[in-house]
């Protein structure tokens, strides 16, 4: 039996909904207002809110200092290929494992999942000395493989909740009535799971396009991507706030935006099967 | 006549990007602070005299490069040709061969004219690795007018006896003026440096002679009960957190009476655009307790070229056009003499305009006065003055820092920290095999 919400409880879940909210976008915002502060407003004590002396020089000079738009460049092909990627092989893995499921298929799962325990640092110089030996050092494809691979067991586990959702049985008249294993995967199942794909999408472009180990870690000039860019402006000797700042808000906002249209969708697709 | 005018522009078109086309391209990795992203910024100047060679720049946070240069290196990856390394790594760099010998520079260089000080720091058995682009070492900054009005007048090289009692005096909590603010940040570079530079000062060090860690002796006592006892006293409240960036936005701010760090902080401090006592700042020698060394560091920022980069003629060249003095003469004709990089040739200082820089004595003098190779009042092993140059030494000191920062908090005692930080380095030199 559902449980009765009264207007009262409903006004203070969602004070506290948007409390919860602001807190977590302060930082955010926090960094987009100090874009527009000079230097020496940055780190004024105590800090200034709103009433400050709003200035572009930041935005300015850092346009004027780097290339924003290859960091961009990077960000989006290497983001984009390994999730699209990522997809490719996941789909047909989480297809096997929800709907043909074997004695260990539930060990595997929690197998995918316990390397994503494995820090990152402790593979760092094996797989430095692959990409060496390869010739994928500061390559954009080097990356791709890499991201797609440390974020293929979250793309197969939400894939497979997904996929369980689904009924065997829509399956299993596709297969009846003459589709073959590649039909029913693209043309039955995958447009029943529109809505748990695009969130895996989302999701995994958001993970990748934040991802600052590898992607600082595997590049020098040609594919470093916006996490580098940012990089670039920090200084432990040296004021900079300001244009880290801006630096930092010039690469968050394509992702931000993605996400702000798509929330609907993102939400919808987390969500989807978690209440029973 | 179109046609010509046409053919001629094509060809010179394609003249230019065949020129560009040809030219070898070498990629330096570098930090991010105001001298190397000027330098950056006169790239048209390289550019026209060497026209074969293209300069691509990976800047980075100074942690996140000491990691990526390290992997490369360590693993011959070969991802930049020119990295920007500091006095810590290239002696240890140079002995593992990590580093092409910079002792074949040009007579127009002139190698000679380098700082003594800075070309000790930057080789390793007599042999240079790598070319200081600028150098640096710690002095005090002080408000003039906070020390008039405490009836006090700074000497040129004060004693840490006099800096406690003039923080005391500068104090003043209702007004928000905290008489001294230093680093207490954990890091073996942030308040690890400091410490370890005020030490030498003490009479302590970190390893006698059979690498054996000294933290339970009573030098350093001394040093930790005096930091933590005048800080207690006169630093801002929070200090254990506090690193050069804290310190120099609270000095900025006129919220500190003395600051004792990088010299590097004089341009900033005394900046008008950022600072709000550009004009009441004076400086002074880093103290001493009269054992005859005083408290400053010496550190570099110089440029090398990793072993096995397959552009070896084209890094050296750029590298001798970054750190030439043909180069401080083009800062000090585009932006002043105040921004050329300091603390690296000895010409610098002999020349009358750079002299007329209110920091440029007082820096030259707290250099002259670091000595790497003899760093401590009782004899030690080790190379540096604020950081002993073996490969183990960083981790060992960010781990002791952290102890340090804990007494700063309030979170243990100074003989509980002092007793963890001896059982941490003796573990861990007992681990590498010295002792």
């Amino acid at each position: 039996m559902a449980r009765a919400t009264t207007p009262r409880r409903k006004s203070i879940n969602t004070a506290l909904a948007w409390a919860v909210g602001l807190l977590i976008f302060f930082p955010i915002l926090w960094t987009i207002l100090t874009s527009f502060k000079i230097e020496a407003q940055a780190i004024n004590d105590p800090p200034l809110f709103l009433f400050f002396d709003w200035t572009l020089e930041n935005y300015a000079v850092v346009q004027e200092r780097s290339d924003y738009m290859r960091y961009l460049w990077n960000s989006i092909i290497i983001a984009g290929g390994s999730t699209l990627l990522g997809l490719i092989v996941a789909v047909p893995a989480a297809w096997s494992m929800a709907f043909v499921p074997s004695k260990r298929t539930k060990d595997i799962l929690m197998w995918m999942l316990s390397t994503k325990m494995l820090p990152a640092v402790g593979v760092l110089y094996p797989i430095y000395l692959l990409f060496i030996k390869l010739g994928l050092l500061d390559s954009r494809i080097g990356l791709v493989i890499v991201l797609m691979l440390i974020n293929l067991p979250i793309i197969v586990w939400m894939l497979y909740t997904y996929f369980r959702e689904i009924p065997g049985e829509i399956l299993e008249a596709a297969r009846m009535d003459g589709a073959t294993l590649k039909e029913e995967i693209l043309y039955v199942l995958t447009p029943m799971a529109v809505p748990g794909i695009a969130s895996t999408v989302l999701l995994n472009i958001i993970l990748a396009w934040n991802e600052a180990f590898w992607t600082l870690n595997l590049t020098a000039a040609k594919a470093a991507p916006l996490t580098a860019f940012i990089a670039s402006y920090s200084s432990p000797e040296g004021l900079f706030y300001a244009k880290l700042s801006a630096a930092s808000t010039m690469a968050i906002a394509p992702i931000l935006i993605l996400g702000w249209f798509s929330q609907k969708q993102l939400v919808r697709g987390l969500t989807f099967g978690a209440v029973k | 006549m179109t046609m010509t005018i046409r053919a001629l522009m094509g060809a010179c078109a394609f003249g230019a990007f065949a020129a560009v086309a040809g030219a070898e391209t070498i990629t330096v990795a570098t930090v991010n602070n105001g001298d190397m992203i000027r330098m950056q910024g006169m790239m048209d100047a390289f550019n026209a005299k060497y026209p074969d060679i293209q300069v691509e720049w990976v800047t980075l946070e100074e942690n996140v490069l000491r990691q990526r240069v390290t992997t490369d290196i360590s693993t011959k990856g070969g991802a930049f040709d020119v990295m920007t390394i500091g006095m810590y790594e290239t002696p240890i760099w140079g002995a593992n061969g990590w580093l092409v010998p910079l002792n074949d520079l040009s007579a127009d260089y002139d190698a000679g004219d380098i700082l003594p000080a800075m070309a000790g720091g930057l080789s390793h058995d007599g042999t240079l690795y790598a070319a200081p682009f600028y150098g640096e070492s710690s002095m005090i900054m002080y408000r003039t007018d906070l020390m008039e009005k405490a009836g006090l007048e700074m000497p040129e090289a004060p004693t840490w006896t006099f800096i406690r009692e003039a923080a005391a005096a500068m104090t003043d909590r209702a007004n928000d003026i905290n008489g001294i603010c230093l680093r207490g940040k954990a890091g073996w570079g942030e308040g690890g440096a400091f410490i370890t530079a005020m030490s030498n000062s003490f009479g302590a060090r970190w390893f006698d002679m059979d690498w054996n860690a000294q933290f339970d002796t009573q030098p350093w006592k001394d040093t930790l009960e005096f930091f933590v006892g005048m800080m207690s006293e006169s630093g801002p409240a929070g200090y254990a957190t506090n690193g050069f960036n804290e310190n120099l936005s609270l000095f900025q701010q006129g919220k500190c009476g003395m600051w004792i760090d990088a010299t590097v902080a004089a341009s900033f401090v005394t900046n008008p655009n950022d600072s709000t006592v550009a004009d009441k700042v004076g400086f002074a020698l880093a103290p001493d307790n009269g054992l005859g060394k005083r408290s400053n560091w010496l550190w570099a920022w110089a440029l090398a070229i990793p072993a096995g980069t397959q552009k070896e003629a084209a890094a050296k060249t750029f590298i001798e056009w970054a750190t030439s003095k043909e180069y401080i003469e083009l800062v000090a004709e585009k932006e002043g003499w105040a921004n050329v990089p300091p603390g690296a040739r000895t010409s610098l200082y002999e020349n009358p305009n750079y002299m007329e820089v209110p920091f440029a004595k007082m820096t030259l003098d707290s250099i002259l006065s670091a000595d790497p190779n003899n760093s401590t009042v009782e004899p030690s092993p080790y190379v540096g003055v604020q950081f002993a140059a073996i490969p183990e030494f960083a981790g060992i000191a960010s781990e002791v820092s952290q102890e340090f920062s804990a007494v700063y908090a309030g979170q243990q005692t100074v003989d509980e920290a002092l007793a963890k930080a001896q059982a941490i380095t003796n573990d861990a030199m007992e681990a590498a095999g010295y002792r």
